[in-house]
Formats: C-alpha cells, sequence, structure tokens
C-alpha cells in the first residue's frame, strides 16, 4: 500500500550554540546572529517518512513548514535527502503566532494539501520547547495522535504501530489512520543529503526568491516544473485572518527579561594543588561532604 | 465554577509526584484567588486516590474510573477534561510536563481554544494593563519560563481564554502537605457521558515501565558536567569523583546534546529541578535553564576555565581552570583529607 505522508518541519534559530552576541543590550534575541537551522527533531521525523516511503513503494513524503521567506532553504534541505516535494506557509499575516495559531494556520494548509495518511513531525522545535504543535494540529484535524515516538514500526491495513519512548520505559501501541506521530530525538538520525537529488534540485525555488535573484533562466522552470517551490499566503489555505498570527493567539507575551540571577559573593580558587586541598579541606570540615 | 483545576498523572493507582507538588503550588494559588482547589483523576481503581491527594488541600477530587482509561490515551482524556472544563469553567488548570501532560495538554487547549504554556518554572497572580484596548485584566496567572533555549525568561499570560493553562516538570514545585486531615468531597462521575467508542481508537499494545537507575532529584551531592567536559571519556573524570565522595553525576542540556551522556541525568528546564546540599559544576558555563535547575542548591562550586562564566555569579567557590587538572586534584585531596 502506497501512503501519503506530510512532514511538518520548522527552521529554527540554532539555540544550542548560543554566542555572547545572540542577546542585545535590551534583553531581547538577535535573531540575526544565530545561524538558522533545520529543527533536530524534525529532521529525525523526515527520516521515520522515508523509510516508510522505502517500505511502501509509490509513496509520497511533502514537506510542509511555515515561516519567512527564507524558510524554503527547509523545503530544498529535505528535497535533497528524499522528499517528493513541500510547501512553503508564508505570509506577514502569521506573524507573532503562538502554538496555537501555528497549529491552525499548519491544519489549513494540510486541508488544502488534499489527501494524506500520515503527518509525522518532530516531537519540539529547539526555540520553543514547547511540543504543542504536533497534537494541536491532530486536534484541529479531527484526528487521532501518538507523540514521543521513537520508530513507526510498521503500516499494515491502514494501521499504525509505534513505539513510545518516554522518561521511564517505552510503549508500543496502535491506532488507525489516519494519525499523526510526533517523534523524539531518541528516533535514528536523518540520512544526509543525496548527491544526485542535490544536482536535481539544487535550483529550486519559490516565486520569491526567483525574483530576489533575477532569475533570468525562466525556461527552466518551466521544463522542470519540480523546481518550483509552491509557497502559500493566509488565503491561499482559505485561513481565517483573524485566527492566525497575534489575533488568534490566545496566549500573549507580557514580558521578557534577560535574566540576572542573585550573584553571590564567591571564593575563588585557581588549579593548584594549594588552592585545591584547601578547598577540600574547607568542604570536610564544615561536612559538606565526607 | 472558576476554580483551578490539576490534572492527577496516575501509574495504577499511585499518584505521581508532579501531581502532587501541582497540588501544593495549587494550594497556594487558590487562597491567594480566594478559589477551590480541585482535582481531576482519570483512570482505572481509584478508591485509593483521596486518601493521597486530600491533605494537599483538595476542596473537590473528580473520579472517572473505567478499565479502559488506564494506560493513559490522548483521546478519551482528551474528551473527559473538554466536557468536564466546559461544565466547570476553571480559570486555570495545570498539569506535569510530562508525556502526559504534554501529549493532553495541547490537545485539550486546541479543543477549548484556550492558551497553554509548557514547561513553567514559575507560576504566580498578578495584573495586566491592555494600554491598546485601554482594557484592565486582574488576577491573571503570569506563566513564567525560560525560552529560547534558555537564552531569555518571559512572563506568558492569557487574558480572554479560560482556563489558563499551564504544564510545569517534575521537581520544579515544592511538595508539601496542607493539612493532613483536610476534607474534600468526591464526585464519581459516570464515564459513558465523557467518551465514545471512538475515542479508544489507539491502544497500548505493550509497556515497559523501567525505575531510573539515576536518582539525581533526591541526590544529596550532585556533580555535573557541561559541554566544557570536552567529550564521553571525560564524562567517566565526573563518575570517578562522584565515587569519591558519594555523589550522583549529572549534566547540562549541551553535554547531553552532544551525546556525553544520558538524557535522565539532564538538569535544567528541559530536564529535572534540584536542590541538593552540594552541587559541583563542571565546565557548565550557566544558561538560563540549566541555573533555573539547580541554583536552588545550598552550595555551588563551579570549575570553568572561563572566569566569566554565567554559572560563576550564582556559586559560592570558583575555581578557575581546566576541568582535567582540576577533578583529579579534588579527588586526590579528598583521600588524602578524609577519615
Amino acid at each position: 500500500m502506497s501512503l501519503k505522508i506530510i512532514v511538518l518541519a520548522k527552521q529554527v534559530p540554532d539555540t544550542r550554540n548560543v554566542g555572547k552576541d545572540a542577546m542585545k543590550a535590551d534583553g531581547t534575541v538577535n535573531r540575526a546572529a544565530l545561524p538558522a537551522i533545520f529543527n533536530p527533531e524534525d529532521l529525525n521525523a523526515l527520516e521515520q517518512a522515508l523509510r516508510l516511503k522505502d517500505k511502501h513503494p509509490g509513496s509520497t513524503v511533502t514537506l510542509l513548514t511555515m515561516g519567512p521567506g527564507r524558510a524554503a532553504e527547509i523545503i530544498r534541505e529535505g528535497l535533497f535527502r528524499g522528499a517528493d516535494g513541500g510547501y512553503l506557509l508564508t505570509d506577514r499575516a502569521f506573524a507573532g503566532a503562538d502554538t496555537l495559531a501555528t497549529s491552525y494556520a499548519l491544519s489549513m494548509a494540510i486541508r488544502k494539501i488534499e489527501k494524506f495518511d500520515v503527518i509525522i513531525s518532530g516531537r519540539q522545535a529547539i526555540d520553543g520547547d514547547t511540543a504543542q504543535v504536533g497534537p494541536q494540529v491532530a486536534e484541529k484535524l479531527g484526528i487521532p495522535q501518538i507523540t514521543y515516538a521513537e520508530e513507526i514500526q510498521s503500516i499494515t491495513n491502514g494501521t499504525i504501530r509505534v513505539k513510545r519512548r518516554l522518561e521511564r520505559g517505552i510503549e508500543i501501541v496502535e491506532g488507525k489512520l489516519p494519525m499523526v506521530v510526533t517523534v523524539n530525538s531518541s528516533a535514528p538520525e536523518c540520512r544526509p543529503r543525496n548527491a544526485k537529488l542535490l544536482q536535481k534540485y539544487k535550483h529550486a525555488r519559490t516565486v520569491t526568491e526567483k525574483q530576489a535573484e533575477a532569475v533570468d533562466y525562466e525556461d527552466l522552470y518551466s521544463i522542470r516544473p519540480y523546481l518550483n517551490l509552491a509557497e502559500w499566503s493566509v488565503t491561499d489555505v482559505s485561513a481565517n485572518i483573524e485566527d492566525c498570527g497575534l489575533s488568534g493567539s490566545p496566549t500573549k507575551v507580557k514580558k521578557i527579561e534577560s535574566v540576572v540571577f542573585q550573584a553571590k559573593e564567591s571564593k575563588t580558587f585557581d588549579s593548584s594543588d594549594v588552592d585545591i586541598e584547601e578547598l577540600m579541606v574547607e568542604l570536610i570540615n564544615n561536612h559538606t561532604i565526607g | 465554577m472558576n476554580n483551578l483545576f490539576v490534572y492527577l498523572e496516575l501509574e495504577g493507582s499511585q499518584v505521581e509526584e508532579v501531581s502532587l507538588e501541582l497540588l501544593t503550588k495549587g494550594r497556594t494559588l487558590a487562597n491567594r484567588l480566594n478559589c477551590q482547589l480541585e482535582a481531576v483523576a482519570i483512570g482505572s481503581k481509584l478508591d485509593e486516590i483521596g486518601k493521597q491527594v486530600f491533605p494537599f488541600g483538595v476542596d473537590k477530587l473528580h473520579l472517572f474510573d473505567d478499565a479502559r482509561l488506564f494506560p493513559y490515551t490522548s483521546l478519551p482524556h482528551t474528551s473527559i477534561l473538554v466536557k468536564l472544563f466546559e461544565e466547570e469553567k476553571p480559570q486555570i488548570a495545570l498539569m506535569g510536563a510530562t508525556s502526559i501532560g504534554r501529549d493532553l495538554g495541547p490537545r485539550v487547549s486546541s479543543a477549548l481554544h484556550s492558551g497553554l504554556t509548557a514547561d513553567c518554572t514559575s507560576l504566580e497572580i498578578g495584573d495586566h494593563e491592555e494600554k491598546k484596548d485601554n482594557k484592565n485584566y486582574t488576577d491573571l496567572l503570569y506563566q513564567i519560563r525560560p525560552a529560547f533555549g534558555g537564552n531569555i525568561v518571559a512572563t506568558i499570560i492569557n487574558p480572554d481564554c479560560r482556563p489558563q493553562m499551564a504544564t510545569v516538570r517534575e521537581g520544579v514545585m515544592k511538595k508539601e502537605i496542607f493539612d493532613a486531615n483536610y476534607k474534600g468531597e468526591t464526585v464519581k462521575h459516570e464515564v459513558a457521558k465523557y467518551v465514545s467508542n471512538t475515542d479508544f481508537i489507539v491502544s497500548v499494545i505493550e509497556r515497559h515501565v523501567e525505575q531510573s537507575k539515576v536518582n539525581i532529584k533526591g541526590a544529596p551531592i550532585i556533580v555535573a558536567g557541561g559541554y566544557g567536559m570536552g567529550s564521553k571519556e571525560n564524562f567517566q573524570l565526573l563518575h570517578d569523583l562522584a565515587n569519591t565522595i558519594g555523589a550522583e553525576v549529572g549534566a547540562s542540556r549541551a553535554a547531553v546534546d552532544a551525546g556525553f551522556t544520558d538524557h535522565d541525568r539532564q538538569i535544567g528546564q528541559t530536564g529535572v529541578t534540584v536542590r541538593p546540599k552540594l552541587y559541583i559544576a563542571c565546565g557548565i558555563s550557566g544558561q538560563i535553564q540549566h541555573i533555573a535547575g539547580m541554583q536552588e542548591s545550598s552550595m555551588i562550586i563551579s570549575i570553568n576555565n572561563d572566569p566569566n562564566a554565567p554559572i560563576n555569579t550564582v556559586a559560592d567557590y570558583v575555581i578557575t581552570g581546566e576541568v582535567e587538572t582540576v577533578i583529579p586534584k579534588m579527588i586526590k585531596y579528598y583521600k588524602k583529607n578524609s577519615k
């Protein structure tokens, strides 16, 4: 049985490698100083999708991402690794969306993509760590969810079997398609880029990108239509603008602070034998250790 | 109506620690708001739940007892909470930021179109003025959490939607008995009115619950390593020190992400919150999300080659040097001087 698989992916600032210039003087985040990457668990999700495609010939993997224009990089990256196509959901009206408004927008785009069997995404994105979008997309679409997946073990006659990795152990669960599955970082890493696919898709562009780059080989895109990356706005996915972005977000950010912890008077040592011995003796004498 | 609800996470007939911690916080917030604290238990064989939760000051306990409701699956628990919240209209709903709470919370919040904030490290009550609409809100739940990989702390509010929902990790709030003889009311609900058969579309085929081999939450001394440890091999140094002084080994998120050690040792907002007698931070720079999870340690030692590492500001003792040099010396001089 061939499957129609949608992978939800997000371009995120690499919050794991935050340098000193990542915070502006006013305590807000300097996004420009952080490299934009494919959210790590979304790559784990893509790999699960590609494995299903390997097992079920004729299946397709379609990426869906929401973000600014440059998030088209996520779709190209997916194509280089074996996805069949993708959509970029981009519109100023999506800005400031919390997880609920994001899920609404994604669910409207998914409805437009038409039929699907399984939607796979990373459990959470490293810039928010909320793990909310997967379940909320499922709820908006009125379909069930399996979160914390480590492995999609099989899909047989419309039944999906998944191994979940939880805080204290594992669970094997089964459910009927369609299903949303969110994947943990404990799942296998994503396969690397494929050289042939890189050659094939390196010129894949959205309309906006083509305009920005003033591409003068327009005929390339009519000869090879797969190089045209679809870009969707609020109107394209028939979303209600009130439910998108800030206005569709029940949560508001009241305050953002860069945190200053109560500084303590600290005693300093260096790594010399004298210093370390003095410290250890002090800790033993005041019964902190031993 | 307008009360504070806590979803009780259950393992069999046992209420999980994280839920008891939330009841303690919930009781304090309910007193501040002058409302009742209500708890919801969804599972199977729930006769013993009341005994476990009433001492935490629960005014009303809602029981949904049905063999099909344990182990947890998303849809039936969602259906129950959504219908119950539509009837009871809580102002606040809290749940654990566990694999259950983080599966259930988003689904419930989506169905009710209410805001949900994940992994809060602090919950407070406060007011809000919306200058744009000239509106004033009183007694909102301030949901405070580190954001952006722990580089900032955000205060989130849900001005217009109810319930105001938040998840909190185990260990973040402190569990405390409110009144050992507290008497609350128990309401047994008819499960069939809340769930339909189609909610049981996902079934648990197999389940292996492992007791964690690591107990960092309860350890009196923790030796924790960060990205600055440099390698998985160097992490062994931490185990050597921990074995010598009777400690448990913890890690920062960066060290876990780098594959130096396992996730169950992770300390911080996305791991465990700890309050040991002594915390030795080795090669940890001190992102907010890490400091948030260990700053209440009674004593903190930081070992770092960067004298300006942010963690040094919260440390009682700062050792400036290479971890590879310092740790073996600590072991040596501990052995030499302890009886």
